[in-house]
């Protein structure tokens, strides 16, 4: 560490730290970033540039860091990282990104020897020929910094929401005493800070607080903060977004715990933003080499990190700031060997600052020289006149402070801009929000010399490239060259050149770029604007934000009380809608998919099968005016259902589409139960609360969801009141007490329960409703009484070839949002007698326009083969514009081939005849027939 | 992500809720209107750039539906119901 | 126009490109021009390219509010496809897809159109069978679009670890759609801009449009701008998101409204997945740019919104969303997000069409209208010149609600 102060700093020197850097291993000590580590070592090339590969240094101390982004690798592996961003840990691997093998020795930077073939949007001209994608795996090679993450991190991360009265982003002097000042008043105050401690800028500068050392002001302050329990202070924590309502999101990088990152959602009655600001680089030539460097970045290294960045610097400013650093790189030993200002006069009050060494006022750096390592800066003044060198291996350069107005933008507070600090600074807030010290653009500390600037957008007289975006490698030139060619608006020039889009987005060099643009069309900086600052103020891993929602937390699925069961005998589960997972079918060893749903069918057809209804949406409905609001729910009249019987029902939506269909019971008077397809439950209840509460809001009607309440067995098939019977109970189960839409509370195997006569299969079912916790009881019972008739397990596989030869509406088949209940056949569930209903107007009025209707119809494939779902029907079986679909085709036990279910135009009229199917080449014809291929007469049903 | 005043429930995060869309005129009669009348009340919504009268549903809460008026060039609720 | 091209770029780089000249004009704002397209975005500058290109109509003026290519095709995630599921809707795609594979030479203006597929990683059967649907209407219009097994889709995405058998929702298979593509938006607005301002078009910038003038007779006469009155006898709305605000300044109501869309990109990688990956049952959709950042997409925030921030709970639904797909995502990081306006019909489906007020065109209801930039130029332009609907968009009129007959395309792929 032959850079390294022998006293001094933050850093502790008692704790050395092993890293390596490029394959290399190297120390520093407890407290150093990678960037204060590399520089005490004495590695000034750092890194290589994103287009032209140009040799790169570090330019910064903190976030604002252009020049270098390193890739880490192993546990705590991340891509694009900037150095000065990464704080030592023992075993740290990084290495410098785009660049191979090193950013020494660098292949990659053949591409400077044509950099004069490449400017701004030279790819929008060019490599059209043949086509871009002779091109693009060469450029997508060669772009894309880091390496692509391989795995996913080991560990954790978590997310929690906060709420203050007070959150404070930033804990430098101005966000410390505003931490403080509430916290003592008594207020719930969050203060979070971006650094790995607290200070801000004090811990760059020698500086004094209240007559003591500015740090230990820092010291005395943070501790009297963690003593008042209303205050949570959070270090090496990012305020990256700021939304609507005061909606914060932080990011607190390593929060112990053995969490990786931890997500804060802060809601806050008040913000504080005391965010500080950003130091600006100057724009001269070659201004990107090793060793031209932000000032207060080399005044935080030797201040902070006891590092010496150079032996002999030259100062290049445009303000006042910049003489301290002067003085205190010279305190550390460090020649100064001029300091180049570009303002014609330097206030006496500044050059106190720095006795004995030498100002060259009105002047500029026109050049730096030296290839991997900055040598020698050429000088010259600004108004042109003989150039000067001057032998140097530090250039620590002021372009001027921003005050840092990300979340203020974000927050939608609006800027303007101020011609005494030559920047963009908060104007009017839109949320309960305040900007306060540097980031309010008050730029002078206490001690320091009162903060005066002349802004240098560029320096006229640069020769060579002089950058505006280092990151993203974006000249002077490309910005001219953008509005020579028109790219007028700022937005047009950030497009064009890509300056201002890479990791750092711009937050030390885009204010260069306005000013190049406003000097370029004589307008002044507020015309120009800025682009809009968009989150996150610094990139935050995917990871964090998700917190713990991972794995199966990402999306709970509900589950009824027969999942184990399910599961041990061997089902296929299936998405069901709205979370629900339902067994799709049983396979037994060696039986086909095939054969196991024909084998659950038939026994449906022919004896008696089972399946756990539960997952239909139920809810309870009580109040005296309950059947007329069902009446106007439903296309069919709820309100003349006698008490104990059910009622098969339509829902529309009021553009007459079909929304949902389902059974509503009559239990009493006033108490129904109304029941609505799985996936659509939670839209049926937030209708029906709607038309409630906001359309009826006089009715009584009273609605509970009780679909978790109740769990049910349907027991189905021709043999299903003997497995009733056998199960034992106080109901009454014959036809004539318990017909078909019927019901009736009472026991069955000894359970309370509610047995209720649908059929969704066209065969004799009873669904038995229990309590949840009875379902397993009853469902055993129910497999012991049918044993003797063979009962088996039925699921959505079989339960949708039996409703396909029943011609039974499936939403999610022959409901696309184009049909109506007539098309489907169910006009006579569509009342006359009703004045109104929902949907019922625009129904008319659609078939009143005379469309022609695809209506519903059944189809058998001839010759008999399957057909499938979802293939157009097309006139003549033509690669024309299509007249139908098939929405369902599946083998049918009962008669023994393929049946299918379609919609087809004008279908209802052409019974008999043939129509056909298109698959690709193929024509399939099919025979058109009646929608119900079995039991039209519903005889079985109601047996 | 908002923070919605329910009248029961206070101050809610709005993911606890679901958007009910804007108010829209009450439903007229459809057998007293035109076809272009019932059409337009059928297609129209208001969508201005602006305050827009709206309903949510806290269906992850109390089950209540709302109305507030929300600046859609903001978020900000420029009125919520009385608690 | 200037020619664009390799011996053109040598050429000009030995004078330091001194020699570049601007891609479009500024020209003086006129009193009257024969069309007025309100809206320098994809859809308004592809409409006045045709116009003059197709049918000589040059005496035109885009007027932009802002900066030309800054509306939503300066936000949207570039998606090129042609997937959809109603035949009003496919042709129309198909025929947007064909242009934009030549627009690179159309325009002198590399569009850098990187026919990369999209592959559609489904997860349920339900979502299955609707694409599966997709494809067997599509293959009547020329098949691009594929089913393929689990494998296949891991082969074709080597990052997709998640979603294995003891997944909440496992991968149960996918689909290929070879058309697909993703191309450089911003080229396709300056491409469209400089290839019709050579022609003669002006665009306009900086010059919001304050009212629609309507003569005596109910026509439309022109527009009021900031810059003073510009007469036309047609004027074409073209203002994705603000289309209402617009149009009601001359008392016509749309069946729109106004939502935000939201998307984000991470950090720059090296490339890692070289197809558009769609993930309709966990609900977003990602490419890799050239750049090497990922340009993902979710679902729209709830309600009208004109505000371009991001809800972060939507926000969050969809980094989760993606993570269980792509677990090793997380220590990717996000680097920058932002919205888009778009106004949608009851459908879904766009309306380009001729509206009540004689001589206002509209096209609007763009939803994933990215896609739809060059068929819908087209289309919209063959209207306004010839006063004809041009075949392909003959079913995306306004008319259709007056019986409410829809061209359902909603709830079909989260890809838009």
């Amino acid at each position: 560490m032959r850079n390294r102060l022998p006293d001094g700093g933050r850093i502790d020197r008692t704790r050395r730290i092993s890293f390596t850097f490029n394959g290399r291993s190297l120390s520093g000590f407890h407290g150093d970033t990678l960037a204060s580590a590399l520089l005490a070592n004495g590695i000034r090339l750092t890194a290589r540039s994103f287009k032209y590969h140009r040799p790169r240094g570090i330019v910064g101390s903190g976030v604002e860091e252009p020049g270098t982004l390193v890739e880490l690798e192993g546990r705590d592996a991340s891509a694009n990282r900037p150095a000065t961003t990464v704080p030592l840990r023992d075993g740290l691997k990084a290495r410098s990104v785009n660049c191979w093998p090193s950013p020494a020795f660098d292949l990659g930077a053949m591409t400077q020897i044509a950099a004069r073939f490449l400017p701004a949007g030279f790819y929008y001209k060019t490599f059209k020929w043949p086509n871009w994608h002779l091109y693009e795996p060469s450029i997508r090679r060669a772009a894309g910094l880091a390496g692509a993450p391989a795995a996913p991190p080991e560990g954790r991360f978590e997310a929690r929401f906060a709420h203050a009265d007070l959150l404070v982003v930033g804990a430098g002097p101005a966000g410390l005493r505003a931490a403080l000042e509430a916290g003592r008043d008594g207020a719930r105050v969050m203060l979070v800070d971006e650094g790995i401690e607290p200070g801000g800028s004090l811990l760059n500068r020698r500086l004094e607080v209240d007559g003591k050392p500015a740090l230990d002001w820092v010291a005395e302050t943070v501790s009297e903060l963690a003593a008042l329990p209303n205050v949570t202070h959070l270090q090496d924590a990012t305020a990256w977004a700021y939304r609507e309502h005061n909606y914060l999101m932080v990011n607190e990088s390593s929060p112990g715990h053995g969490l990786l990152e931890r997500s804060w959602r802060i809601r806050a009655a008040r913000v504080i933003l005391a965010t500080g600001a950003i130091e600006r680089t100057l724009v001269f030539g070659n201004n990107d080499r090793p060793g031209v460097m932000l000032a207060s970045a080399a005044q935080a290294y030797v201040n902070r990190y006891a590092v010496t960045p150079g032996r002999r610097a030259v100062i290049f400013t445009n303000n006042s700031s910049a003489y301290a650093v002067a003085a205190d790189l010279a305190a550390a030993g460090i020649t100064v060997a001029a300091i180049i200002d570009s303002r014609a006069e330097v206030p006496q009050e500044t050059r106190e600052f720095v006795p004995g060494i030498e100002i060259l006022p009105a002047h500029v750096v026109t050049r730096a020289r030296g290839h991997r390592r900055l040598r020698v800066v050429e000088v010259a003044p600004i108004q042109g006149g003989p150039t000067r060198r001057i032998q140097c291996d530090l250039l620590a350069q002021s372009g001027g402070w921003n005050p840092a107005v990300h979340l203020w933008s974000q927050s939608r507070g609006t800027l303007r801009y101020d011609e005494k600090i030559a920047s963009f600074l908060p104007d009017a807030p839109v949320q309960s929000v305040r900007a306060i010290g540097a980031a309010a653009g008050d730029l002078t500390l206490p001690g320091e010399a009162p903060y005066k600037v002349q802004p240098l957008w560029r320096v006229e007289a640069a020769k060579g490239k002089a950058f505006l975006d280092i990151q993203n490698d974006v000249t002077v030139d490309d910005v001219h060259l953008a509005l020579r060619e028109g790219y007028g608006n700022v937005e047009h020039v950030k497009r064009y050149t890509t300056g201002g889009m890479g990791i750092d987005q711009g937050k030390t060099g885009n204010i260069n770029i306005i000013g190049t643009v406003a000097l370029q069309q004589g307008a002044r900086m507020e015309e120009v604007g800025t682009t809009t600052f968009r989150s996150p103020y610094t990139p935050v891993s995917f990871g964090a934000i998700a917190g713990q929602r991972d794995g199966p937390v990402t999306l709970p699925y509900r589950h009824t009380p027969l999942t184990d069961w399910n599961k041990a005998r061997g089902a296929v589960m299936y998405e069901a809608g709205a979370r629900w997972q339902r067994p799709g079918y049983f396979p037994r060893p060696d039986e086909s998919f095939q054969d196991s749903v024909n084998r659950e069918a038939r026994v449906v057809r022919e004896g008696v099968g089972i399946y756990d209804g539960s997952p239909l949406g139920t809810f309870e409905i009580k109040g005296r005016d309950v059947g007329r609001f069902l009446d106007h729910l439903y296309t069919n009249i709820m309100s003349g259902l006698q008490p104990g019987r059910g009622r098969y029902g339509l829902m529309l939506t009021d553009d007459g589409l079909i929304f949902d269909d389902g059974v509503v019971l009559r239990l009493s008077e006033h108490r129904w139960i109304v029941s609505a397809s799985t996936g659509h439950a939670a839209a049926v209840q937030s209708h029906m609360e709607e038309l409630a509460q906001t359309q009826f809001p006089d009715w009584q009607i009273f609605l509970t969801d009780v679909t978790s309440q109740w769990a049910n067995a349907t027991v189905c098939g021709p043999k299903a009141r003997e497995v009733m019977m056998a199960l034992g109970g106080d109901i009454d189960l014959t036809r004539k007490a318990l017909p078909f839409m019927g019901f009736a509370d009472g026991t069955v195997a000894g359970l309370p329960a509610r047995v209720v006569r649908v059929s969704f299969t066209g065969e004799l079912s009873f669904e038995i409703n229990v309590a949840p916790r009875h379902l397993p009881e009853l469902w055993e019972k129910i497999m012991a009484a049918g044993a003797s008739h063979g009962i088996q397990p039925v699921g959505s596989e079989a339960n949708h070839v039996l409703r396909v030869e029943k011609a039974f509406l499936s939403l999610a088949h022959e409901v696309d949002g184009t049909v109506d209940p007539h098309d489907l056949g169910l006009g006579w569930a569509m009342s006359k007698k009703k004045a109104d209903y929902i949907g019922k107007r625009s129904i008319a009025l659609r078939r009143a326009g005379g469309a022609v209707r695809r209506e519903l119809v059944g189809f058998l494939p001839e010759p008999d083969r399957q057909v499938p779902e979802g293939a157009p029907l097309t006139p003549g079986g033509k690669t024309r514009a299509t007249e139908g679909l098939v929405t369902a085709c599946v083998w049918s036990v009962v008669q023994d081939r393929w049946i299918g279910l379609a919609l087809l135009e004008n279908g209802a009229s052409q019974h008999g005849e043939m129509a056909h199917v298109r698959v690709k080449d193929e024509v399939l014809p099919v025979r058109i027939t009646a929608p119900i291929h079995y039991d039209p007469e519903g005889e079985r049903l109601r047996a | 992500m908002m923070l919605i005043p329910c009248p029961f429930c206070g101050p809610r995060n709005e993911s606890e809720f679901a958007y009910g869309g804007p108010v829209k005129p009450d439903r007229p009669d459809p057998n007293a209107v035109t076809d272009a009348q019932w059409v337009d009340y059928l297609m129209q919504v208001p969508n201005p750039l602006g305050p827009v009268h709206e309903r949510w549903h806290h269906a992850r809460g109390c089950g209540v539906w709302l109305t507030i008026w929300r600046d859609t060039r903001t978020h900000d609720i420029t009125e919520a119901p009385d608690a | 126009m200037q020619d664009y091209s390799l011996l053109s770029l040598l050429r000009h780089g030995l004078n330091k490109h001194q020699g570049w000249t601007r891609a479009w004009r500024a020209p003086p704002l006129k009193p009257r021009y024969e069309v007025v397209i309100i809206g320098a975005g994809g859809h308004g500058l592809a409409t006045a390219y045709y116009l003059a290109k197709e049918h000589g109509i040059t005496d035109v003026a885009v007027l932009e509010r802002g900066w030309l290519g800054g509306g939503n095709i300066a936000r949207n995630t570039v998606t090129i496809r042609s997937n959809y599921m109603r035949d009003a809707s496919i042709p129309f795609y198909v025929k947007s897809v064909e242009l934009y594979e030549g627009l690179t030479k159309a325009l002198n203006f590399n569009m850098m159109h990187s026919k990369r597929s999209m592959v559609d990683v489904v997860q349920t059967w339900g979502k299955m069978r609707e694409l599966r649907r997709r494809q067997l209407v599509m293959d009547i219009y020329g098949s691009t679009y594929q089913p393929i097994s689990t494998e296949e889709v891991r082969r074709r995405i080597p990052a997709l670890t998640g979603g294995g058998p003891d997944a909440r929702l496992p991968i149960l298979g996918g689909m290929v759609h070879t058309d697909a593509a993703v191309n450089r938006h911003d080229a396709v607005a300056w491409g469209y801009a400089r290839a019709a301002d050579a022609m003669g078009v002006e665009i306009q910038q900086q010059t919001p449009v304050l009212s629609l003038i309507r003569g005596p007779d109910g026509k439309i006469e022109g527009v009021e701008t900031n810059r003073g009155t510009v007469r036309a006898g047609k004027v074409v709305v073209a203002v994705s998101g603000h289309t209402t605000t617009i149009t009601e300044t001359a008392g016509l109501r749309l069946p729109l409204r106004t939502m935000n869309l939201t998307a984000f990109v991470s950090e720059p990688v090296k490339p890692l997945v070289d197809v558009i990956v769609n993930c309709p049952d966990s609900g977003f959709y990602f490419s890799q740019s050239d750049k090497g950042e990922m340009v993902i997409g979710g679902a729209p925030d709830p309600g009208q919104s004109f505000r371009r921030d991001i809800k972060q709970n939507v926000f969050e639904d969809t980094v989760t969303a993606m993570l269980s797909l792509f677990p090793s995502f997380k220590r990717l990081k996000l680097m920058r997000q932002w919205g888009g306006h778009l106004d949608i019909a009851q459908d879904a489906s766009p309306i380009m069409d001729e509206t009540d007020i004689p001589g206002l065109f509209v096209t609007a209801g763009w939803w994933g209208g990215y896609k739809a930039i060059p068929a819908g130029g087209l289309t919209l332009a063959h209207l306004v010149a010839t006063g004809r609907p041009h075949p392909l968009m003959a079913d995306f009129t306004l008319k259709r609600f007056r019986h409410l007959d829809y061209v359902m395309e909603t709830g079909t792929t989260t890809a838009r």
